[in-house]
């Protein structure tokens, strides 16, 4: 009896993925893209670096890569303080 | 952590050198080519930990020093805010290095280009602020838990 409850979830849930993936929009093209176009556009020449995404990573969301340096650097100190008390 | 056999131990002396170095090429070349300082950090942190697996900890402690990576780690984040400080007459994180003349200050050429190592301002030295971060936090992390592993094992033969 689970077994065919289960069953029947399952084939909806599938079948939801597989309309969904048929009736996406087409690759490549949103519908709102102004800001993909400012970067596209106003990035070598503002920040002068070749790598579009770099040049997002690093200059216009700084704030991201700072998070995610204190986030790397947060689990080491973590991971120090878990075996310090080992090595003496 | 015991070192495992010869073969390993010789395929790894002919490896980790060109896995640091590239590692270090994907860091420096972060504002050309895909990859960054977070990626070309994992590369080269993964040869660290190469070395470990193949040497065993007791022997790999004599040359991968805790301590240092730990002041590299320390280092790169530092370097990493400073950065982002001294564009500060005008906003944090601003590119105050581009199209300056100076220091990585040359102005991009538009369109598709072969790239100038001399350009994208900031851009690089936080490239290697963040590769040099990541790639000493996978050697303290590797080198910390090592030790860890070691330490219980005594513990559980005794």
């Amino acid at each position: 009896m689970k077994k065919i409850i289960f069953g029947i979830a399952f084939i909806i849930f599938f079948s939801f993925l597989i309309v969904s993936a048929v009736n996406m929009r087409t690759f490549g093209e949103p519908i709102i893209s102004e800001m993909d176009d400012y970067f596209i556009e106003n990035a070598q020449s503002e920040t002068g670096a070749n790598n579009v995404v770099t040049s997002i990573v690093f200059d216009y969301r700084g704030f991201d890569t700072l998070g995610e340096a204190t986030v790397l650097f947060t689990a080491v100190v973590g991971i120090v303080a878990l075996f310090r008390g080992v090595k003496r | 952590m015991k070192e495992m056999s010869r073969i390993v131990k010789t395929v790894t002396n002919f490896v980790y050198g060109f896995i640091i170095i590239f590692g270090l090429y994907i860091i420096a070349h972060g504002h050309l080519t895909p990859g960054g300082g977070f990626q070309g950090g994992a590369v080269a942190g993964s040869a660290f930990a190469l070395l470990l697996v193949s040497y065993g900890s007791l022997n790999s402690n004599k040359f991968l020093k805790k301590d240092i990576f730990s002041l590299f780690e320390n280092f790169g984040l530092v370097l990493f805010i400073v950065l982002g400080f001294s564009g500060l007459g005008i906003t944090f994180f601003y590119n105050f290095l581009a199209n300056s003349g100076s220091w990585f200050g040359n102005a991009a050429f538009i369109g598709i280009n072969p790239g100038d190592m001399n350009t994208g301002g900031v851009i690089p030295l936080m490239n290697i602020a963040v590769g040099l971060e990541v790639l000493s936090a996978f050697g303290v992390i590797v080198l910390t838990m090592a030790s860890g592993a070691e330490f219980t094992k005594k513990k559980e033969k005794s």
